[in-house]
This record gives structure tokens, sequence and C-alpha cells, in this order.
């Protein structure tokens, strides 16, 4: 049963990015430890970009898409962009249908577009 | 706890689980999940229902502790429905209409729960009583 409470998402530094997978059904606990873990990852790491994989994930309710957008925004504060990729047809479909907006959340289809547009922000932002 | 729902005697008790903390959740909707998976349901309408379902029992564990959730398998009005009954003994809805509209919210920021699930399924009932507890029914057609 407590199989779950144990759990951590595992958090990647590659280049100037972060990299997380989240391979299990989260439970709210996991999903706000997961923020914080990741505020503090941009914290010490410096990174510019944060890239969440959710392709496994064959739910994402209104808990899990605030958490995602409220993690979007307060990595913009830390000066870091989060990019979703990943996400289920089926899952995208039921977000529209429940009436979840995700203000602020870039998504992109895969892990390689993903980089691609955190690629360009970041040139576009050097250039200013 | 307010009896708000028969069981028609026809149908199968799939599961009866009692929700106490947030690992049950999880377990739920999985095991809903599994359910429609069996029941053949497309990938669409099995993401909607355990949609729907997490929706609600986030809401009956945030505003009520907890409760109970039974899952069926019966002929209703003619369709095959995969049925799904919340109860708990929570502090009820005071304003009904208002939890059922768009945006609307009481607690810590949720809002959606209620008419987000009502449009995932093909069924949804709700009675509520204050001080008493609130039940609520919804089902998704084979």
């Amino acid at each position: 049963m407590n199989n779950f409470q144990e759990k951590r998402i595992p958090i990647i530094k590659i280049g100037h990015y972060l990299i997380v997978s989240i391979q299990v059904d989260m439970h709210d606990k996991l999903a706000i430890q997961l923020q914080s873990q990741i505020l503090e990852e941009i914290e010490k790491t410096g990174a510019k970009g944060v890239l969440i994989d959710i392709s496994v994930l064959e739910m994402v309710d209104s808990f899990i898409g605030r958490m995602l957008s409220g993690m979007a925004s307060m990595a913009s504060i830390m000066d870091a962009a989060v990019v979703i990729v990943g996400m289920q047809p089926a899952v995208a479909i039921t977000l529209v249908e429940l009436g979840l907006e995700m203000p602020g959340v870039d998504t992109a289809l895969n892990m390689e577009r993903g980089m691609e547009m955190l690629d360009k922000r970041i040139a576009r932002m050097d250039e200013e | 706890m307010i009896q708000a729902f028969t069981y028609d005697p026809s149908w199968t008790e799939l599961a009866k689980y009692d929700i106490n903390n947030e690992n049950d959740i999880v377990m739920v909707r999985q095991m809903v999940r599994q359910y429609a998976k069996n029941f053949r349901m497309g990938i669409v309408e099995q993401t909607r229902i355990t949609t729907a379902v997490s929706e609600l029992l986030r809401n009956m564990y945030q505003y009520a502790g907890g409760g109970q959730v039974t899952i069926n398998d019966g002929n209703v009005e003619e369709h095959h429905a995969l049925i799904v009954t919340f109860e708990d003994e929570g502090p009820g809805i005071e304003n009904l209409e208002l939890a059922m509209s768009d945006g609307y919210t009481s607690g810590a920021g949720m809002g959606y729960g209620l008419p987000g699930a009502k449009r995932l399924v093909d069924y949804f009932k709700i009675q509520t009583e204050p001080q008493k507890g609130t039940s609520v029914r919804i089902m998704k057609w084979k």
C-alpha cells in the first residue's frame, strides 16, 4: 500500500536543461513534491529550461493540470521555461472537455521538438 | 450517510472500496481504468471515465475526508454500463447549483470537479444534504 510514498521522480540535467520523465501515476503529494524538487534543481543548476515528459501518463486531472501550469509560472519567475512534452491524444481531449486551461504552459509533441523550442527561445533571449 | 442511490439486484458488484487517503485515490482510478479496459472501451473513453473518477474522488477526499466507492457492471436503460457510485458523510454541498457551474470553487482552488466530471460521462447524478453527506453516481455506456 505504501509503495507510492517512497517514489521520487528523478530529475536529470543535460546541458542547460532539466529533464523530468513522469513514469508513475502520481498522487497529490508526489505531484507537489515534484514541483518543489524541480524549483530547487533550477536554483541549484541555473537551468534555463525544463522538459517534462508526460507520455506515459494515462490521465491528467485538474489537480495535475494545475500543478503543471503552476510549475510553469513558478519556473518562469526563476527565469526558466517549462515545456510539457508527449501528451497522449486521449489526455489532451479529456483535458479540454474537463474545461481545464493551462495558461503559460508550452507543449511539444516529443522531447526533440521540446528541446528545439527551448533552444530557439534561449537564442532569442541572448539576442535581446 | 444518505442512502441516495439504490443498487439494482441484477447488477454485478465489481468492487467496493473505502477512500481514506491519497493512495486510495490512485488505486481506485487505476482499478476503474482496468474495468474500462475489460469493458473494451476505447482509449479516449477509458481516459474520460478515469479522469471523472479522479475528480470525484478528490472532491470526496478534500471536502468529506473520504468515503466509499462502489463499482458495478449492469444494464441501465438498454445500455451495458460501468457504474461508479461515490458516497460520503461529509458536510454536503450548500449550493448545488453553484457547485455545478463552471469555474466555481469553495476549497483549495479546485472548481472544474463536478461540471467537468459531468461532461466526461454518459450519466451523472448528484444528491446532497447539508451536514449529512453527498452521493454521486456516474455511468459510462459500453
